[in-house]
């Protein structure tokens, strides 16, 4: 294409820097959900299937309404749906939060493909996008500049999480029902509750994660919409030391690091194209490893995180 | 002492959460507007319902048998790893590469013992570097080994559609098929290959393993109580860079077996699911090797209904999936029931008996 010859090797940093936008909303938003869950104590592993689940609430209902942002809000509900199954099922007695996490991934993702079935043909209206490219006149730099409210709706969740954290009433629960139980309790106040809110509302986030995969970007519903964001979001938190304002960055690190495949794919590099896509799973790998050590616990983990108190 | 009420009391709490899991799988075809008793009778008749149809069961088992073992090996160690569908990956890419390098040149019975050593000791040491960041940097394996997953199926695609790809496959990139002399053969008289033996003979091995020997009593010590462990002197590194090895060469068996019996080369179709399968497998068995080959013909004989789900039913092929997925929260659910149902309790009679050490696997994970 023309443009691609006129931008030349631009084109890269460019297509990383548009993908980095595109990419990181769902890890955006997964990650600010899983954040909030696991500051009250309980460790959500199955928001893979929530995205999924979420992804395919977004484009059906959106298909079937014809509006884009009634099918946020149904994602939003539908993650909320899967996260009341883990938030209660994880406190029951002696049932490990990570394995219904790993349950709860079967479910949600064979839910939303279930569902999903009659959805993969039509297409469905998408979110509108705000253009900021448009004073360049390059074609590819105002496709690259479309940013969506959604990834702006991310970016202001992440102070706005950060400050509820730090300064409300409610957030000091959740810190304290994540940190220390038995204080918690000694409050007066039902653990099983504010972590059972805490899972739905992360749910909630999660899903919205999952609508902006199906109706931003990449915009449509397939079964391998979601290629392990749920998951790395996991990771993600702990890279960020459980701050929202830190998984913002994060995100956006995750997102640039899934955009390389495309981006050098796009200037004419195909070699090892599926091997740049494992890029993200790398990078999650690698960061584990120099973040976590066997010496010491993270600074800014949850005292109870993963325990079954 | 455990008396015969308590080894009922583990087998009748995983039947019931599975039937329950039935039960509620029966309520959402209801709710899709799905009559459940046809449903129900059509997974009996296609799953257990002739020999004829039995056989796809019973080929279905065979990996899920090796996948489940990769779950439940480490689950002894107090470790939740869940990268059997990577593992089967690239047990599969190994066992391909050996299996067309050596071609018919050799006998077909070296071959194939060959390709399955090969699968074994790939997905061996993938899952072991899941194990070895559990060890020494302290990465949580759960997070680690769902990654590696997605690392082996882009590796993957990487193989089958660059280096390795048969130009003859064009619609569903494969790598050259392996000479039919050397595919794994069915058992007489049957369509099951011998992959079901494997399978069979691993659970006893690895029960055997778990149970009955030093090694067994090591892992399960450090499992139940990593820091009396390592006061006591076992050597926990190697063990569990051990213990993840075997799981992983399990898991790479059941690749070895899925293109050497089913697929005949290496395509996107190995990761069709007997991961997910590996771990519903294993949690539903409590990690017990000898109790997962009887679960594996139960979720075989899921996987193997899903046509006729489809055909008859008019029923999406997710459904095999939430069907999956239903079980397995059942079967969590039922592990709090443990102790609650009095009939099951121990009768005192001398003494009162020492409560019951948790299950395995349910020990509380702690991310750091």
């Amino acid at each position: 294409m023309a443009t691609e010859a006129a931008l030349g090797w631009w084109g890269v940093p460019l297509a990383i820097a548009a993908g980095t936008m595109r990419g990181g909303t769902p890890f955006l938003f997964v990650s600010l959900g899983e954040c909030l869950t696991e500051k009250s104590g309980k460790i959500n592993l199955g928001l893979e299937g929530t995205l999924l689940t979420g992804a395919m609430a977004a484009y059906g209902t959106s298909y079937l309404t014809g509006s884009p942002w009634i099918g946020v809000l149904a994602a939003g509900l539908a993650g909320a749906a899967l996260g009341v199954i883990h938030g209660w099922l994880s406190q029951q007695f002696r049932v490990n939060d990570v394995a219904v996490g790993i349950a709860m991934i079967i479910f949600g993702s064979g839910v939303a493909f279930f569902f999903g079935k009659p959805f993969i043909q039509p297409k469905a209206a998408q979110l509108p996008t705000i253009d900021l490219g448009a004073w360049s006149g390059i074609p590819a730099v105002e496709a690259a500049l479309q940013i969506s409210p959604l990834f702006l709706l991310g970016v202001l969740i992440a102070p706005i999480m950060h400050w509820f954290f730090k300064s409300t009433r409610w957030g000091l629960f959740i810190r304290a029902v994540g940190d220390s139980p038995d204080a918690a309790k000694a409050m007066g106040m039902s653990i099983f509750k504010v972590r059972l809110l805490s899972v739905v509302a992360g749910s909630f986030l999660a899903g919205i994660g999952g609508a902006s995969l199906s109706l931003y970007y990449p915009g449509l519903w397939t079964e391998r919409i979601s290629s392990g964001q749920g998951l790395m979001a996991v990771a993600l938190v702990i890279f960020a030391r459980w701050n929202p304002i830190q998984c913002l960055w994060a995100s956006l690190l995750f997102g640039g690091a899934q955009a390389l495949g495309p981006a050098l794919q796009s200037v004419g590099i195909k070699e090892g194209y599926y091997l740049f896509n494992a890029a993200p799973y790398i990078l999650t790998l690698v960061i584990m490893i120099f973040t976590c050590s066997p010496k010491r616990s993270l600074t800014g983990a949850p005292g109870a995180l993963g325990t079954d108190t | 002492m455990n008396s015969w009420r308590r080894s009922f009391e583990s087998i009748s709490l995983s039947f019931g959460a599975i039937f329950a899991g039935l039960l509620l799988f029966g309520v959402f075809c209801a709710a899709v507007g799905q009559n459940p008793f046809a449903v129900y009778g059509s997974i009996w008749k296609s799953a257990f319902g002739s020999w004829q149809t039995f056989q796809n069961t019973l080929i279905r088992a065979a990996p899920l048998m090796l996948t489940a073992l990769c779950t439940a090996l480490p689950a002894r160690l107090g470790l939740v790893i869940i990268g059997n569908e990577g593992a089967l990956v690239v047990g599969g890419i190994a066992a391909v590469a050996i299996g067309l390098g050596l071609g018919t040149a050799l006998p077909p019975v070296i071959a194939q013992v060959a390709m399955a050593i090969a699968g074994m000791i790939a997905g061996g040491l993938w899952i072991m570097a899941a194990g070895a960041l559990k060890h020494y940097r302290a990465v949580n394996e759960t997070i680690s080994s769902l990654l590696l997953n997605y690392v082996a199926i882009a590796l993957l695609n990487h193989l089958v559609g660059g280096p390795m790809r048969d130009p003859s496959s064009l619609n569903k990139p494969s790598t050259f098929p392996l000479p039919e002399a050397i595919m794994l053969g069915n058992i007489p008289g049957s369509r099951v290959h011998w992959g079901l033996l494997y399978g069979i003979v691993a659970c006893a091995i690895a029960y055997f393993l778990i149970q009955r020997t030093t090694f067994g009593f090591a892992a399960r010590t450090a499992g139940g109580n990593i820091r009396a462990a390592r006061i006591a002197g076992l050597p926990v590194g190697q063990l569990t860079l051990t213990v993840c090895f075997l799981a992983g060469s399990c898991a790479g068996l059941a690749g070895m077996v899925e293109v050497a019996a089913v697929q005949g080369s290496a395509n996107e179709s190995l990761n069709v699911g007997y991961g997910y399968g590996g771990i519903l497998v294993a949690f539903a068995a409590r990690h017990n090797p000898l109790a997962a080959i009887l679960i594996s013909l139960l979720v075989g004989g899921i996987l193997a209904s899903g046509g006729i789900l489809q055909r008859a039913h008019n029923l999406p092929d997710a459904t095999v999936l939430v069907f999956e997925g239903i079980v397995f929260l059942a079967v969590l659910y039922s592990d709090s029931l443990y102790g609650k149902i009095p009939w099951f309790k121990e009768k005192p009679l001398i003494a009162a008996p020492p409560n019951p050490p948790t299950s395995p696997g349910q020990e509380p994970v702690v991310i750091s």
